[in-house]
């Protein structure tokens, strides 16, 4: 019950920081993504973001990816100019029911999320071999 | 069917490309553009600091390898310039393609009293990091009142 209230108050904060017009500022991260006859791969660019700080969930269907940039600046620095203007990366996506969603593998390197995703062993075509005759 | 196709296509396109730019200008009138700047397509992004002893430049460019990174520095102005290959393979089907493939190049003005002689640079996760000192003169000093 205390969880539940608790919740709502959270809630009612979100609607109010929605209602002032202060969504908080979320990235989306560019992603290149294809299918080819073994499954998906997903590439994203989240450049700062460490592996350690990277968070990929997967519930039923839904995928998401987060990842918080990691940037050192020194204390006393005054932004002249910036094109990023957040440290944190989010976007979702709807998986297709024929992927093995257990057997997803990520992997992160030089700030590029590369994730694949198999289609499910049953799923996946099989070659028929044609004899020449 | 391909004229049916760009002349909608066109014209939808040109509509965004109308909001994209409508957008662009909203948003810098909280201060002037400056006329290196790139816009909001602009790749790699770039974020610049400056505290009183040197500025710091931020270039978001995943995926490279360093060595093939190439940073100049003429006068106050900095170049970073390279070339990322991000392509699909071509017998897969894609469905999004929205990460930058190919050589890109990014001209930064600096404050003009940087060093030019004190230069720094790393790339770590994705991020250029370059480090130019300020000369000695320009940092503020302490002036004691007797």
């Amino acid at each position: 019950m205390s969880e539940n209230k608790h919740i709502e108050a959270q809630d009612q904060e979100n609607s109010a920081m929605q209602a002032r017009g202060e969504p908080e500022s979320v990235m989306l991260p560019p992603v290149d993504i294809y299918e080819d006859a073994n499954g998906f791969t997903l590439l994203a660019d989240l450049p700062g973001v460490t592996r350690e700080r990277l968070n990929i969930q997967v519930d039923g269907n839904d995928l998401t990816i987060e990842g918080e940039a990691a940037i050192d600046m020194p204390e006393n620095m005054d932004a002249l100019y910036a094109d990023v203007a957040s440290t944190r990366y989010q976007r979702r996506f709807t998986l297709s029911s024929e992927l093995a969603t257990d057997d997803i593998r990520a992997e992160m390197k030089d700030g590029v999320l590369t994730l694949r995703m198999p289609k499910r062993a049953e799923l996946q075509p099989r070659k028929i071999e044609v004899s020449a005759g | 069917m391909l004229g049916f196709v760009s002349g909608i296509d066109r014209d939808l396109l040109r509509q965004f490309e109308r909001v994209s730019q409508q957008m662009e200008r909203m948003m810098g009138l909280r201060g002037a553009n400056g006329i290196r700047s790139g816009g909001v397509n602009a790749f790699p992004a770039v974020n610049l600091g400056a505290s009183p002893e040197q500025v710091d430049v931020y270039v978001f460019v995943a995926g490279m390898d360093a060595e093939k990174l190439d940073i100049s520095l003429q006068q106050n102005l900095l170049s970073i310039s390279g070339e990322r290959k991000a392509a699909l393979p071509e017998d897969a089907q894609v469905y999004r393609n929205e990460r930058f493939n190919g050589a890109f190049r990014r001209v930064v003005t600096l404050p003009e009293d940087i060093d030019p002689d004190q230069v720094n640079a790393s790339y770590r996760d994705g991020v250029l990091h370059i480090t130019v000192k300020r000369k000695e003169e320009a940092k503020p000093r302490q002036i004691q009142v007797n």
